[in-house]
């Protein structure tokens, strides 16, 4: 369970004072698939970086499974913090390194080997075939389920996906929403979903946030969209959007 | 030409002893800058303020101490230094103490390269190792390094240029080495023909170093950009 209780965070940005985030109390559940939509500006990505402590709030609690992480020591925190999984907007991918040692690092960060658990990871969002490559010779949406993979090789409890498919086209946004309700499905993660576009959260969300200059605006039960036909290729979807 | 080949024949243990003194001031230098001019660029870079470790008194030292180590000119950075390097390795002369004042300049200059080819490394990388709750030394060795690697060797490359054009001052101090060759056999005694010889296989060496470089930092860039 993630709660904020009563959370504000500024920042300095020269001489003046920001405010990022204000007021913010929000219990999101165990297990719950949660949005946070809100325009650029709005402090939607600041308050998923205070989950996983990349960010420190100003005033206010952050509770991680009951645990106050700005209470604890560096050490500790970085232990939390390889608790949490975390996908990016630009994927963040190392481009030295191959899709396998990218996947496996977290895990060897820790001292593990874990060519083994990244495997499974890769087989499980599909790009075991990958393995070798380096990400520059993937595509935008085959990047993505790479950094997918890297953030639930810890077996993480919660996974923050920070605007996951703002840098892709659309085919790709449904590949990887899918990939990350798979996620949700299959090992019970929690997700906090932040992203700008409307239908990712209204496709794969139960509750949503609605953030609007660092205030929480409201709180919307999503309701799933009817069920429709979902067609392969670009060209098709475009057919069924323009026509 | 005859003439001159002939009297290369006659100098040829000169030569390669010159060589080998050039090629130890080097090696040297090089591994100066590798095993203190790194770390001093990673700090630099760690420690600058908005960095991920930032130590502003500690950023400040250490770019002051680049800063003047650079900034003097050489070879009156050799001359001064003769107190530290006969407190370090004995002596003040011959190629071994050559070495100290050119390792002082290699590692300042590969600090500041350094330093400069990690702050190419997106913020991204830092970002992910920070969510990937990564130390400080695997925040260096396992992302910073890793991904900086090709801008890294380059780096190295022109260090090690720039220390083959230092070094042939360093007959002043009985460093010898091909510069010294050039002024005592071919200046001095006024054999210019021998002179530009030893020019154009320093700028033949100066070639095949930047190659070799260009090359290892292509095969270790996999980032296709």
């Amino acid at each position: 369970m993630i709660e904020f209780q009563n959370v504000a965070k500024t920042f300095l940005q020269g001489r003046s004072v920001v405010t990022a985030l204000e007021g913010i109390n929000l219990t999101i559940a165990e297990n719950e698939m949660f949005g946070v939509v809100g325009e650029s500006g709005s402090g939607k990505s600041t308050l998923l970086r205070l989950i996983n402590h990349l960010e420190a709030p100003t005033s206010g609690t952050v509770l991680v499974g009951g645990e106050d992480l700005s209470t604890l020591p560096p050490r500790a925190q970085r232990a939390r913090r390889r608790g949490i999984g975390m996908v990016f907007q630009q994927f963040n991918l190392l481009g030295n390194s191959t899709v396998l040692d990218n996947v496996s690092m977290p895990l060897r960060l820790q001292g593990r080997r874990g060519r083994d658990t990244a495997m499974q990871m890769l087989e499980f969002v599909h790009m075991a075939g990958h393995r070798d490559k380096h990400p520059s010779r993937l595509s935008g949406g085959e990047k993505q389920r790479v950094a997918i993979a890297r953030a639930l090789v810890t077996r993480p409890q919660i996974l923050l996906a920070d605007e996951p498919t703002s840098a892709l086209d659309s085919g790709h946004t449904d590949e990887v929403m899918s990939v990350l309700r798979d996620v949700r499905a299959e090992f019970r993660t929690t997700i906090v979903l932040v992203s700008h576009e409307l239908d990712v959260i209204k496709t794969s969300c139960d509750r949503a946030a609605v953030l609007e200059g660092g205030h929480l605006e409201a709180l919307i039960d999503v309701t799933p969209p009817p069920p429709r036909e979902r067609t392969g290729s670009y060209a098709d979807r475009a057919r069924e959007h323009l026509a | 030409m005859n003439d001159l080949l002939t009297r290369l024949g006659e100098y040829r243990g000169e030569i390669i002893t010159s060589i080998v003194e050039t090629g130890y001031m080097l090696g040297n230098s090089m591994l100066a800058a590798v095993l203190v001019g790194l770390p001093l660029g990673t700090l630099l870079y760690l420690s600058r303020p908005g960095g991920p470790f930032e130590r502003r008194w500690l950023h400040t030292v250490l770019n002051t101490y680049v800063n003047v180590v650079r900034s003097v000119p050489f070879l009156l950075f050799v001359v001064a230094l003769i107190p530290v390097t006969r407190w370090l390795v004995g002596t003040s002369f011959g190629t071994t103490a050559a070495s100290v004042p050119l390792a002082f300049v290699a590692a300042a200059l590969y600090a500041r390269f350094s330093e400069q080819t990690l702050l190419e490394v997106p913020e991204q990388t830092v970002e992910l190792a920070r969510s990937l709750g990564a130390g400080p030394l695997q925040l260096v060795v396992r992302f910073l390094y890793s991904e900086a690697r090709s801008g890294l060797v380059l780096s190295l490359t022109t260090v090690t240029i720039s220390m083959v054009s230092y070094s042939t001052i360093m007959g002043v101090v009985g460093g010898g080495g091909v510069g010294d060759f050039a002024i005592r056999y071919g200046y001095q005694t006024y054999e210019y023909d021998l002179m530009y010889t030893t020019i154009v296989l320093m700028i033949v060496a100066v070639m095949l170093i930047q190659g070799a470089g260009t090359l290892l930092a292509r095969i270790l860039d996999k980032r296709g950009r």
